[in-house]
């Protein structure tokens, strides 16, 4: 089955933010909450720029779950995580506990209090009727169910953010490296290069291309 | 005043060795499980109408297949150059 992931290119970001951009409009985040966003390291640095897109990552472990005090969260058949509204106390544990920062907590009411939790739910919807407007309120549109990917990948234009089956992703990743000869630094070899395949060597330097 | 005696001496031994138990001092991390809703599965939705996205309502299969070449859209090597 497959396990739904995400996986940013960052020899391709160009810091467009269209995928920030994609995620608001699609599922109407509201004021202060981003379920996306685009970290930049060494701006304005030539040529050691970087920028990867970041929002939940959909663990296969998560540690969200792990903390949280009243179980709202749950894994999908194809691994996605998501939580329930209707439990969630807004108590931040998650926030602490995920390493990228996804969970996001909208600011309303009197002192700046803190509302149910809210995060990138792979356009997968949350545990309501699929494609029901309570959906829609509480936790987006489920484009799983309508058989699209996320809004964030697909409106990519460079296609450095790519989401789907691990597999297939970790394939198409893997056959660009290969032919650039460089950018596996940030996902590692196992994903650039494949799962152990025995034999498997890094790629000539770009210098050193045939 | 002998019974009182022993009264009071048994009841000072239940007191003296109340705290001498050993209950169980390590904490026992329990794995939580899911307390919300039923979530339903995107396989059992009908397909839209007018959408190139076609699977048979309930075959997760005939689902995953159709969502597998949608991920390979995002693959321009294949979606250009096949």
């Amino acid at each position: 089955m497959a396990r739904m992931k995400f996986l940013c290119d960052a020899e391709r970001c160009i810091e467009c933010n269209g995928c920030v951009t994609a995620c608001k409009n699609e599922n109407e985040v509201p004021w202060g909450v981003n379920r996306r966003r685009v970290v930049t390291i060494n701006d304005g640095v030539v040529g050691a720029e970087k920028s990867i897109s970041v929002a939940c990552m959909h663990c296969s472990d998560a540690p969200c779950m792990a903390v949280c005090p009243v179980d709202c969260f749950y894994r999908t058949d194809d691994g996605v995580v998501l939580h329930d509204k209707d439990l969630c106390i807004g108590c931040g544990y998650c926030f602490y506990a995920c390493p990228f920062g996804a969970p996001q907590f909208p600011q309303d009411g009197a002192f700046g209090l803190r509302g149910k939790m809210d995060k990138c739910t792979f356009c997968a919807g949350g545990p309501e009727a699929d494609r029901s407007a309570a959906e829609f309120q509480k936790y987006g549109r489920n484009r799983l169910s309508e058989g699209k990917l996320p809004a964030c990948a697909e409106m990519c234009s460079t296609k450095a953010l790519l989401g789907g089956d691990g597999d297939v992703i970790a394939d198409i990743y893997r056959e660009r490296v290969l032919r650039r000869g460089k950018g596996s630094e940030v996902w590692g070899w196992g994903t650039a290069y494949g799962p152990g395949k025995p034999g498997a060597q890094p790629p000539a330097p770009a210098g050193q291309k045939s | 005043m002998k019974k009182l005696l022993c009264l009071v001496a048994a009841f000072g031994l239940a007191l003296g060795l109340a705290a001498c138990g050993e209950p169980e001092q390590v904490v026992v991390y329990k794995q939580g499980k899911y307390q919300g809703k039923p979530d339903g599965r995107p396989w059992d939705s009908e397909p839209l109408a007018y959408e190139s996205a076609k699977w048979a309502k309930g075959d997760k299969v005939s689902w995953e297949t159709q969502i597998k070449n949608r991920q390979l859209g995002q693959h321009e090597h294949k979606r250009i150059y096949q």
